[in-house]
C-alpha cells in the first residue's frame, strides 16, 4: 500500500476517534457536567454498576440492534440479490429508496399509529418491526453496489450443474458477496443502536422497553451524568476486545477474498 | 429448509423470540416523566404504601410525550408530567381526565397560589409539581454591569457579545422578546410578532447559540457569561460556581408550571389518584427541593426544606404570591401557525 | 425479493399514507385534525420563499457534506482493500466502532474539542498559532464537521463492499500498459466503484440533510434545515397536516433527483439490466 494512503487511513482513524478520547476522558470527570472538565473520579463507573435503568436499556439496546440486523440484513441481502437479477423498474427502486428519506419523525408517528388502529402491543417488537423498515433499504443499497459488478454466469453456471437455488446461494454467491453483507449488517447495527426517535414512539411504555438513547436523551432535562460515559468506554472496551481476539481467531481466513 | 422458506423462518422466529421479550406484564400504573424526576425509589416506597405496582417510562422533552400520546389517540399511559401549556393542550383534546379532589387529600398541602393557576383554575385536570420563573442567569465575575433588564440579553453589552445564549425552545425564546417589549407571552398577533422577530434577528446575530440543557455549563466552564434561564437550572450553575447569579428581569417572567395530568383513557381512576395523592405528601415535595432545585408548590414540602439552601439559592426563596403575579404560557390554540412561522423565520436569519 | 418487499409496504407505505394524507388537511384549533374541510392551503404554505430557502441551504450543506465525507472516505476504503486480506474486516469494525456509543456524548465530545476555550482553541493558542480563539462552534462549520463526522463510515463501509471484489490485476494490467497511476485510477477504478460511490454519497446526503439534532448542538440552533423544520411542524407546532406536507415535498423532490441521476447513469453507460 503506498505510504500516503496508510497515512490517509491514520488520519481518518485519528478523526474518528479523537472525539472519543474526550469521551474517554470524561468518563472521568468529577463533577456531573457534560462539557467541564472538573477533576478526576472513578465515581460514575460505581454510579453506572448501581444503576439498573442504564445498564438494563443497555441491554434493550443491544436486543433491538442484533435482532433487527439479522433480519434486515437477511431480508434486505435476498432484496438486492432478487432486485440486480430481474428487470428494472423505478417503481420499485423508489420503494428501495423511500425508508432512506422519510424523515424518522414521520416514520416514527406515521409506524405508532399505525400500530394502534391495529392494537399491536407495542415493546421491544414493535421496535424491532420498526428498525428493519429503514435498516432493509441500507443493507440492500450496500449489498446492490456490490452486485452491479457481479459476475452472474458463476451462478448461472452452478444451476447449469445441477445445484439448487438455495445451494447456489449459499455455495456460490453469498461468499463472493460476503464482504458486502459484513459491511452491510455493521451498517444496520450501527445504524439501529444509536437510533432514537422512532424507538421512543414505538416503544411500549416502561423500563422493560426502554432503549439506551430514549434513556440518555430522557437525562438531558436534569443533566446527562458521565455514567453515560462510562458506560460507552466499556463498550469500546469491549468491542475493541471482541475485535481484536477475533483478528486472532480469523487468521488468513478472510471469507470471499 | 427450502431457499423461499429461509426469510419466512427468519421472520417467525425472530417474531416469535421478541414476543417471548415482551411478554404481557401485569396490570400496572404507568407513568410518563422526565428521567431523574421523582425519587429513585418511589416505585417500591408506592407499592409498599398501596400494593400498586408503578411502570415508570421516561420522556425526553413535552413536545415528544405530546407526540407519542397524540400519536396512539391517548393509549397507554395512565399519568404524565408535562409542562402547564402542555397539560392545557391535552385537556383541550379530550385526553385528559378530570381530577376528584375527594380522593387526594394532601392537595391541602398545595399553597393556596397552586390553586388558582390560570391555565387550570381549581385544579380541574392538572395537579402541579414544580414551578418557577425564567430570567437571566450570569457570571458576576464575567461581565461588568450585573443584567437587570431583557434588554440586556437582547442587545448585549460589547464586552459580552457572542457569550450569551438564548433558550431554543419557541414559547420561551419568543417570550423573553414579548417581554422585553411589554407584550402578554401569549401573544399571537401578527404586528407584534414581526417586532419582535426583527429584535431576535438581530440579536441571533450576538449569540454564543440557542440551548437548552447545556446553558449552565456554558456559564461553568466561562463559554457564556449570560444566559437565558429557568431559575432552577440556574442552580445546576450556582451549586459548580458560587459566582454564578440568577435574576428576574424588571419587566418581569413568566410562571412555568410543569403538572401531573391523568389520562382519560387510564382504566385504573382509583390507582391514579392514590398515585397523586402519594406525589403530594411532604416527603416528595421535599425531595424535589432538595434534589432538582426546583421550587415546589407543594407549602409542607417547602416548609421542610433546610433554610441553608434557599440562602444559597434565593430564586427558592421566592414568595407564590410573587410568583402569580406573573403571567403563565398558554396553549396558543389557532394563533400557533403564525407563531411558529414566526420562530421558523428567526431560526433560519442569517 | 418478497419479503423485503412485503416488510415494507406493510409497514413503511401503509402507515406513511396514513401521515400524508393529512397534508389535504388543516391543523385543529388545539393541535389535532380539522377533517372537515380538505385543502390545498398547505402546498400553498409550503410555497412561501422561507422554506424554499430553509430548503435550498439544506441541500446545500448536505451536498457539501457528501462531497467531503466521499474525499475522506474514498481513499480510506481504497486502502482498507488494499489492506492484508485478513485485516480488512477488522479494519471496517474500527471504522464504524466509535459509533456504537451515544450519539449526544459524542456530541459533547465535539464541543469540549471546538468550544472557544475547548481543548483545539487552546491548544491553538498554546502554540501561538491563533491570539484569539478560532470560532469552531455554534456555526455551519461546525454542523458540516458534525455531519462528516457521523456519516463518513458509511460511505467507507459503501465503497470498500464495491472495491473490494476489485481485481488488482486490471490496474496491475492499465500500469503495465503504460497508464499513469491518475488515469488508471479515473479510468479504471473509479468506474468500476461507481456504484459504492453512489450509495455512499446517497446516504450521507439523505441521512445529512435529513438531521435534526447536530444544528442544534453544533450549530447551536442558529441553522434551520429541513430535518428540525419537520421535526418541528410535528412535535413543537403540533401541525402535522403542515409537518406532512413539507415532508412529502422532500421525499418527492429527493425521488425526482435520484430517478435523474439513475437515468443519466443508464446514459451514460454504466446501465444494468
Amino acid at each position: 500500500m503506498p505510504k500516503v494512503l496508510s497515512a490517509h487511513l491514520a488520519a481518518t482513524y485519528a478523526f474518528l476517534y479523537l472525539p472519543i478520547a474526550v469521551l474517554i476522558a470524561l468518563s472521568f470527570n468529577k463533577a456531573g457536567l457534560p462539557t467541564v472538565w472538573t477533576g478526576f473520579s472513578l465515581e460514575w463507573y460505581g454510579k453506572l454498576a448501581a444503576n439498573p435503568k442504564i445498564l438494563a436499556s443497555g441491554w434493550n439496546s443491544l436486543v433491538v440492534a442484533v435482532v433487527s440486523t439479522v433480519i434486515a440484513t437477511t431480508i434486505g441481502t435476498l432484496l438486492a440479490v432478487g432486485v440486480e437479477r430481474s428487470r428494472h423498474s423505478a417503481a420499485r427502486d423508489a420503494l428501495l429508496f423511500a425508508p432512506m428519506i422519510i424523515p424518522d419523525i414521520v416514520l416514527a408517528i406515521a409506524l405508532l399509529s399505525f400500530f394502534t388502529l391495529l392494537k399491536f402491543s407495542l415493546g421491544l417488537s414493535s421496535i424491532i418491526l420498526a428498525h428493519v423498515v429503514f435498516n432493509i433499504a441500507f443493507v440492500c443499497a450496500v449489498v446492490r453496489a456490490r452486485l452491479k459488478s457481479f459476475d452472474w454466469s458463476l451462478v448461472e453456471a452452478s444451476r447449469d450443474l445441477g445445484a439448487g437455488a438455495f445451494v447456489t446461494f449459499w455455495r456460490i454467491t453469498l461468499p463472493l458477496i460476503l464482504p458486502a453483507v459484513i459491511a452491510a449488517a455493521l451498517l444496520a447495527f450501527t445504524l439501529s443502536i444509536d437510533e432514537f426517535i422512532i424507538a421512543y414512539f414505538t416503544a411500549g411504555a416502561g423500563q422493560s422497553s426502554t432503549t439506551l438513547p430514549m434513556q440518555i436523551y430522557a437525562m438531558i432535562r436534569f443533566g446527562v451524568t458521565p455514567e453515560i460515559n462510562a458506560m460507552a468506554t466499556i463498550v469500546m472496551l469491549l468491542s475493541f476486545v471482541l475485535v481484536l481476539s477475533a483478528q486472532r481467531l480469523n487468521r488468513g481466513r478472510i471469507p470471499g477474498s | 429448509m427450502t431457499f423461499k422458506t429461509i426469510p419466512a423462518a427468519v421472520f417467525a422466529a425472530a417474531l416469535s423470540f421478541t414476543a417471548m421479550l415482551t411478554a404481557a406484564q401485569a396490570e400496572t400504573l404507568v407513568i410518563s416523566n422526565w428521567d431523574g424526576y421523582m425519587p429513585k425509589d418511589m416505585a417500591e416506597k408506592f407499592k409498599a404504601a398501596t400494593g400498586i405496582d408503578l411502570e415508570i417510562a421516561v420522556h425526553a422533552t413535552n413536545e415528544e410525550i405530546m407526540g407519542k400520546v397524540t400519536a396512539s389517540g391517548g393509549e397507554g399511559f395512565d399519568v404524565l408530567f408535562v409542562s402547564s401549556p402542555f397539560a392545557e393542550a391535552l385537556n383541550n383534546l379530550g385526553l385528559a381526565a378530570p381530577i376528584d379532589h375527594s380522593k387526594i387529600p394532601n392537595m391541602a398541602n398545595l399553597y393556596p397560589e397552586a390553586m388558582q393557576l390560570k391555565h387550570d383554575p381549581g385544579n380541574t385536570f392538572s395537579v402541579p409539581y414544580t414551578w418557577g420563573t425564567t430570567g437571566l442567569c450570569y457570571r458576576s465575575d464575567l461581565i461588568k454591569t450585573a443584567p437587570s433588564s431583557w434588554n440586556d440579553l437582547l442587545k448585549p453589552a460589547e464586552d459580552i457579545k457572542g457569550k450569551v445564549t438564548m433558550l431554543s425552545t419557541d414559547r420561551w425564546l419568543m417570550a423573553a422578546g414579548f417581554l422585553a417589549n411589554g407584550m402578554s407571552v401569549n401573544t399571537t398577533e401578527q404586528a407584534s410578532l414581526d417586532k419582535v422577530r426583527d429584535q431576535l434577528v438581530e440579536t441571533k446575530r450576538a449569540l454564543l447559540s440557542y440551548d437548552d440543557t447545556t446553558f449552565y455549563s456554558k456559564l461553568v466552564s466561562g463559554e457564556a457569561s449570560l444566559v437565558q434561564a429557568w431559575d432552577g437550572w440556574c442552580n445546576y450553575g450556582i451549586a459548580e460556581k458560587p459566582e454564578i447569579k440568577y435574576v428576574i428581569p424588571k419587566e418581569g417572567s413568566d410562571l412555568w408550571v410543569d403538572s401531573i395530568v391523568v389520562m382519560k383513557a387510564s382504566k385504573n381512576p382509583d390507582a391514579v389518584h392514590k398515585f397523586i395523592d402519594f406525589v403530594l405528601n411532604a416527603e416528595n415535595g421535599k425531595w424535589v427541593v432538595e434534589n432538582i432545585m426546583y421550587k415546589s408548590p407543594n407549602k409542607a414540602g417547602m416548609e421542610a426544606v433546610d433554610k441553608a439552601m434557599l440562602e444559597k439559592y434565593p430564586n427558592m426563596a421566592i414568595a407564590p404570591a410573587d410568583l402569580l403575579k406573573y403571567e403563565q404560557l398558554r396553549d396558543l390554540g389557532e394563533g400557533m401557525k403564525a407563531f411558529s412561522k414566526t420562530v421558523s423565520e428567526i431560526m433560519a436569519a442569517k | 425479493m418478497a419479503p423485503g418487499l412485503l416488510w415494507l409496504t406493510a409497514l413503511m407505505i401503509v402507515p406513511c399514507l396514513l401521515i400524508f394524507v393529512l397534508a389535504f388537511y388543516e391543523r385543529g384549533i388545539y393541535g389535532g385534525i380539522d377533517w372537515n374541510a380538505p385543502t390545498l392551503g398547505n402546498f400553498r404554505r409550503a410555497a412561501d420563499y422561507l422554506y424554499v430557502s430553509i430548503f435550498l441551504d439544506s441541500a446545500r450543506i448536505a451536498a457539501i457534506t457528501t462531497a467531503i465525507a466521499l474525499l475522506i472516505g474514498y481513499p480510506a476504503a481504497f486502502a482498507i482493500s488494499r489492506a492484508p486480506a485478513r485485516w480488512q474486516t477488522s479494519l471496517l469494525f474500527l471504522a464504524i466502532l466509535p459509533f456504537w456509543t451515544n450519539y449526544l456524548i459524542r456530541t459533547y465530545a465535539w464541543i469540549v474539542l471546538l468550544n472557544p476555550v475547548g481543548l483545539i482553541n487552546s491548544a491553538l493558542i498554546g502554540i501561538g498559532a491563533t491570539i484569539a480563539p478560532l470560532p469552531l462552534l455554534y456555526n455551519e462549520f461546525a454542523v458540516i464537521l458534525g455531519l462528516v463526522y457521523s456519516y463518513t463510515p458509511f460511505v467507507v463501509l459503501a465503497i470498500y463492499s464495491s472495491l473490494q471484489r476489485l481485481d488488482p490485476s486490471y490496474a496491475e494490467a492499465s500500469r503495465d500498459l503504460g497508464a499513469s497511476a491518475l488515469t488508471t485510477f479515473l479510468r479504471i477504478t473509479l468506474p468500476l466503484t461507481a456504484a459504492g460511490v453512489a450509495a455512499g454519497a446517497v446516504f450521507v446526503f439523505v441521512l445529512s440533510i435529513g438531521n435534526f439534532v447536530t444544528p442544534d448542538l453544533l450549530g447551536g440552533g442558529k441553522l434551520q434545515m429541513i430535518g428540525n423544520l419537520i421535526y418541528d411542524q410535528f412535535l413543537t407546532a403540533r401541525d402535522w397536516p403542515f409537518g406532512a406536507t413539507l415532508s412529502g415535498l422532500l421525499i418527492a423532490l429527493m425521488m425526482l433527483a435520484l430517478a435523474f441521476q439513475a437515468m443519466a447513469a443508464r446514459h451514460a453507460g454504466g446501465g444494468h439490466a
